[in-house]
């Protein structure tokens, strides 16, 4: 399969690679996925003031589509608020990338990481962990 | 656009332009049909015909009666295993194959568990070969067909053939094999093997595709099988079809190149593929997969730890190489083979197959070695797997959130 040029990009420059001190109140982690099928998926969110997000990071064992989608997500995070970051819909990523079907789950595994990566934050400094709608997979 | 460097013989070969020249009449000038038999158009394909049996023959020690054309090795296997049931069920229903076979075998024998048969599936050690006591065990007086294949698609281990065919005929079973990678890259003699069917194709040993044989032995025991597709009984009524004239032709010369190039060409690609191995293993958790001393002198197959196959399929766009990993929305399965010889699902996820042949370089494998040795290491810098292990985190231990 082809991929198209937006993946490749990522893939071969991916962004903000690198791991934030998950022991950090300001950091929250999410780790999704599972080695058994064969894609793991970690993205590190610093709060700052407001509730911005001022640094994310990632780390992905997958396919190209996975490691893009990631590497994407955490352009996007950058900047925007907590509640913002909520509303990235996995079907951003695959529009934006332009994902064909079979990739999709490859995207959904990302908007899991930076919803995971959220509630990690949240539960962290005091506050109940979003219930997260079963993803579309 | 520049070629990726082809390491993925074992899916298919190059046609050697040796072939293509032999077959290229056969499209134009010699265009007959090889049945008609009263007039010199003809003759001549069916000269071609015959000529390309007697190649086909010595290649692999037969006689050329006993060379059904067929459109592949698919097909090969379909005509041999169904025809074998069909034409001995009065004497059994059992078949024993094994669990690393190709589909061809495998879906096969589910269909015909559909029509009465019984199918043992043979499990397969680490290494990838069967223990020869679990099939002795495994045989019965109903048992009409043993079929277990050569030489392994994935990871290239040789079964051991001859012992498996002595065990087969002590029970008064047929012996079949699908030889599709072994043929024309290692000596087979149906004779000296013992082989009473065997399926094989010409893609893979640098002829056209579309084209192959099923050997079907005619003495000691006279093996028959019922024919699968209705028409003009041709091939001795076993395979209906006007005969792909071009298409045999190319696999008649495709087998006489490997017969006379085949010993030379397996030292030089195993020296090969040994350089590319032993460099590789070099990497931090890298494991090579299957035996490796009875093997096809032309394949490796190498797990590398905490990095994904597909993944790194990508970061080695100027290589052509296949992985063990399906992890695509319609299947997370990984290969049924690495798995079938006990490999983790993780392990299956970051395999690579490496397939070389006859056009395959020295500088070929040293670039291999180098843009493979990049890969790994530009993955595991994105891999958080591989930033737990270092820590020495055991991710056996760490409860995933499966998606
Ligand atoms: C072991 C084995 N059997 C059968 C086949 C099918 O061969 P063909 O493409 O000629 O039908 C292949 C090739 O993919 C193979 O590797
Ligand atoms: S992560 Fe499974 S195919 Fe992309």
């Amino acid at each position: 399969m082809a991929y198209s040029e937006k993946v490749i990009d990522h893939y071969n420059n991916p962004r903000n690679v690198g791991t934030l001190n998950k022991e950090s109140k300001f950091v929250g982690t999410g780790l999704v996925g599972a080695p058994e099928c064969g894609d793991v998926m970690r993205l590190q969110i610093e709060v700052g003031a407001d509730n911005v997000i001022t640094d994310a990071k990632f780390k992905t064992f997958g396919c190209g589509s996975a490691i893009a989608s990631s590497s994407l997500a955490t352009e996007w995070l950058k900047g925007k608020t907590i509640d913002e970051a909520l509303t990235i819909d996995n079907m951003d990523i695959v529009e934006e990338l332009a994902l064909p079907p079979v990739k999709i789950h490859c995207s959904v595994l990302a908007e899991d990481a930076i919803k995971s990566a959220i509630n990690d934050y949240r539960v962290k400094n005091g506050l109940e962990a979003i219930v997260l709608e079963k993803s579309h997979h | 656009m520049k070629q990726p460097i082809y390491l993925d013989n074992n899916a298919t070969t190059p046609l050697d332009p040796r072939v293509l020249e032999a077959m290229l009449p056969y499209f134009t000038e010699k265009f007959g049909n090889a049945a008609s038999r009263n007039h010199a158009f003809g003759w001549v394909a069916e000269e071609g015909v015959d000529y390309a049996r007697e190649q086909v023959a010595k290649l692999i020690g037969c006689t050329e009666k006993e060379i059904i054309f067929t459109s592949g090795a698919t097909e090969a296997d379909n005509l041999g295993i169904k025809g074998v049931f069909e034409m001995y069920k009065e004497k059994g229903n059992h078949i024993i194959t094994t669990v690393t076979e190709h589909k061809a075998v495998l879906d096969t024998c589910k269909h015909l568990e559909k029509q009465g048969a019984r199918v043992t599936y043979l499990g397969v050690k680490e290494d990838g070969l069967i223990d020869l006591q679990e099939l002795e065990a495994a045989m019965t007086p109903e048992t009409i067909l043993v079929s277990i294949m050569y030489g392994n698609n994935e990871i290239g281990v040789i079964q051991p053939v001859r012992e498996i065919a002595a065990i087969a005929h002590r029970f008064g079973a047929l012996f079949m094999t699908d030889a599709t990678q072994a043929v024309g890259k290692i000596p087979v003699d149906v004779i000296a093997d013992g082989i009473d069917l065997m399926a094989f194709t010409a893609h893979k040993m640098y002829g056209p595709k579309g084209v192959g044989a099923l050997y079907v032995r005619r003495k000691n025991p006279r093996v028959k099988v019922t024919s699968q597709m209705d028409g003009g009984g041709h091939e001795r009524g076993m395979r209906s079809g006007t005969l792909n004239v071009p298409g045999i032709v190319g696999l008649g010369k495709a087998c006489e190149l490997c017969r006379l190039e085949m010993e030379s060409e397996a030292i030089r690609l195993s020296a090969l593929r040994d350089r590319l191995e032993s460099t590789l293993s070099q990497l931090e958790e890298s494991y090579v997969n299957g035996n490796t001393q009875h093997r096809l002198p032309h394949v490796a197959n190498i797990s590398f730890k905490y990095v994904e196959g597909e993944g790194l399929m990508m970061a080695m766009s100027d290589l052509a190489v296949s992985s063990g990993s399906a992890c695509t929305s319609a299947s997370l399965e990984p290969s049924y083979v690495l798995k079938s010889l006990g490999l983790s699902d993780d392990l299956a996820h970051s395999s690579i197959r490496y397939g070389l042949g006859r056009f395959t370089t020295e500088e070929d494998i040293d670039q291999a070695i180098a843009i493979t040795q990049k890969a790994v290491l530009h993955l595991r810098e994105l891999s958080p797997l591989w930033e737990m292990f270092k820590e020495g985190i055991d991710l056996s231990k760490i409860e995933w959130a499966e998606h």
